[in-house]
């Protein structure tokens, strides 16, 4: 370890969901703040116990789709009626069912592209390190295995209390992840 | 009552018996990582690079010669080019199918088809696209058709299906493709966690973008993944509804139908599960996979194969019925000379392809019977194909005056650019069944965790 790397937190190794969404529940009840699970996919009910509530991304969404709709609606009536228009037998230059398509497809696009940039941007992602990659038995959060880490930076984090409180779960690891500045 | 009824009804489970987490990671991911590529991928890679190449002599002799090598003329000024992109661009619906509708219906099988059949669903749309393109004879100007600030002072006319054509597929790619790489990350991350080679851990880690399992991004992502799954549903619809509108909204006896767009729509999911048979049966095959794609999953495609291809059966019926029913003379004529004019033997081709040879999907031994879906698969591949060719050729071939009566006749360049963009496709796909996991892990994982969802 180097001279500059300072305690990023205290990580639980646990081998099911259930035991992990019962570690979250007390570390929780005990007053900690600053914890996040990670698990190999989408563990039901782990976000309830974390207390996340509403996520922004469909609003990034919603924002996108009406960017879109509006996008494609202005952009075939300014053509059409005030900077090319044409008469095709009379018929009017606003012909608006004739747009329909292209927005909808438009309002789509832009939604979907959005959602996917919106997604990333509020995950902090593309982020190619993070502390918690330092620790090597880290890898099986994508394969197999249900991690708790409670934050160093938690105000009712202490080096030997969090330690003891972790460690009464009997997981299956217990790692002190350090953060290289 | 609802109790006993559970009992004696026995549906098989959706994975394997024994499977838990590290089972399924490394079956999957192994196949990419550890297993020995099988000779037969070397030799179904070789022959999509065959048909590639030759894909690409074909588009060169286009571009240095020009669409006369093709077997176009007038009346049929379409030909093979829209043929083969309705064909190819309504495979692609079947994986958008899988893939959001079935999401969004809470159908735990499709978590171990989605992701091979939203690759096929790409692939699909690329070959799709390249016929447009090509078709255009001048396609160094393919940009002509977006709006975009130039000199001339131009706009693409917003009025033409053909421009809606363009904003569709051009949608449907993106998002199609946003959609895949978004359900690959967590297995990007898989990947990049299991991997020996330095090479190999950058290629994954690099694509991956750092992602680590938070319950904090996995809340967020499955917001975004449902929400994009509710955007591809009318999406899908919409694309071959517009694909419709590129005939419909023409004024020609055989084209100009208010039916087509849901005629369409089924056709287009009924041929993208023929499709996806024809690559699930061999690929679970090769790899060894029929506890991941199991017989289950196979008999449900199956069945709705069928279903799609009963709608399909309808509207030849219906629209045969219409034509009589309008008592319009140039309409029951396009009727009467698809079933005996030139192109006869190719018509009931398609209903013997198409309509006859599915019905044996009714019988629950031939559904068991992979060997059997297989070849009704490709039976229907080949009809979606005829049927595609019989609207676009047998509608242009008689013009209003005998005069302008034609034929077409596709030369070898025609053929050369289709069977190029199977080859390009089957390259492709055999390329992502190398490289990427071609079943969605962190998906299976979630129903091995609760094998009660798996009834139906």
């Amino acid at each position: 370890m180097k001279a500059t790397s300072v305690l990023y937190g205290f990580m639980a190794e646990f081998a099911d969901p259930e035991s992990l969404k019962e570690c979250i529940r007390r570390a929780k009840a005990e007053g900690f703040r600053r914890i996040d699970a990670y698990t190999p996919f989408p563990v039901e009910g782990v976000s309830e116990e974390l207390g996340l509530h509403r996520s922004v991304v469909p609003l990034i969404v919603l924002i996108g789709g009406l960017i879109g709709a509006l996008t494609g609606a202005l952009m075939q009536w300014y053509s059409s009626v005030v900077d090319y228009p044409l008469n095709i037998g009379g018929r009017p230059f606003n012909s608006w069912p004739s747009f329909v398509v292209i927005t909808f497809e438009l309002t789509i696009l832009f939604a979907g592209l959005f959602g996917v940039l919106g997604m990333l941007a509020v995950n902090g992602l593309p982020k190619p390190h993070h502390p918690l990659f330092n620790e090597p038995h880290f890898d099986r959060v994508t394969q197999d295995r249900f991690f708790m880490c409670i934050e160093a930076r938690d105000p009712r984090f202490d080096s030997r209390e969090t330690w003891k409180f972790l460690e009464s779960f009997s997981p299956e690891g217990l790692y002190a992840v350090q953060d290289q500045r | 009552m609802k109790e006993d009824l559970r009992e004696t009804i026995y549906t098989p489970p959706l994975i394997g018996l024994g499977h838990d987490y590290r089972s399924l990671t490394e079956k999957i991911s192994g196949i990419v990582l550890t297993r020995k590529t099988p000779l037969e991928w070397l030799a179904l890679f070789g022959l999509g690079f065959i048909g590639t190449m030759m894909l690409m002599v074909a588009l060169a002799t286009l571009l240095v010669r020009g669409i006369g090598i093709w077997g176009v003329n007038i009346p049929i000024a379409w030909g093979f080019a829209i043929v083969n992109f309705v064909w190819w661009i309504g495979i692609g619906h079947a994986g958008t199918l899988i893939s959001a509708i079935l999401l969004l219906l809470h159908q735990a099988w499709r978590q171990s088809i989605n992701r091979f059949a939203e690759a096929m669903t790409l692939f699909a749309v690329t070959c799709a696209g390249l016929f447009p393109l090509a078709h255009l004879g001048r396609p160094w100007f393919f940009y002509w058709l977006l709006p975009y600030p130039n000199t001339m002072g131009l706009w693409p006319q917003w009025r033409s299906p053909l421009v809606w054509d363009v904003f569709a597929v051009g949608t449907y790619f993106t998002i199609s493709l946003v959609f895949w790489f978004i359900g690959l990350i967590p297995d990007l991350a898989t990947m990049r966690d299991r991997a020996q080679n330095r090479f190999a851990r950058a290629f994954y880690g690099i694509l991956a973008m750092g992602w680590r399992g938070s319950a904090r991004h996995w809340y967020n992502y499955e917001s975004l993944y449902v929400l994009l799954a509710g955007l591809a549903t009318p999406l899908v619809v919409s694309v071959h509804t517009v694909v419709s509108f590129d005939f419909t909204i023409s004024i020609l006896p055989g084209w100009h139908s208010t039916m087509f767009p849901p005629y369409f729509v089924a056709g287009a999911i009924y041929s993208g599960f023929a499709m996806v048979l024809t690559l699930a049966i061999p690929l679970r095959k090769l790899y060894h996979l029929e506890d991941l794609i199991t017989a289950r999953h196979i008999e449900n495609m199956a069945k709705l194969m069928l279903a799609t291809g009963v709608i399909v059966a309808y509207s030849y019926v219906i629209e045969a019925f219409i034509s009589w029913y309008s008592a319009n003379e140039y309409e029951r004529f396009v009727v009467i000379n698809r079933a005996t004019g030139p192109y006869w033997i190719l018509y009931w081709t398609l209903i013997a392809t198409n309509l006859v040879v599915p019905q044996l999907l009714w019988s629950r031994r031939i559904r068991k019977d992979n060997l059997a879906v297989f070849l009704i698969a490709l039976s229907v591949n080949v009809g979606m194909w005829l049927e595609r060719f019989i609207i676009v050729v047998t509608s242009l071939h008689r013009d209003f005056l005998p005069s302008s009566w034609g034929m077409y006749y596709p030369t070898i360049w025609d053929w050369a650019t289709y069977f190029g963009t199977i080859g390009l496709f089957v390259m492709l796909f055999f390329l992502f069944v190398r490289l990427l996991p071609m079943i969605s892990i962190f998906e299976m994982k979630q129903i091995v965790e609760k094998p009660e969802v798996s009834v139906e």
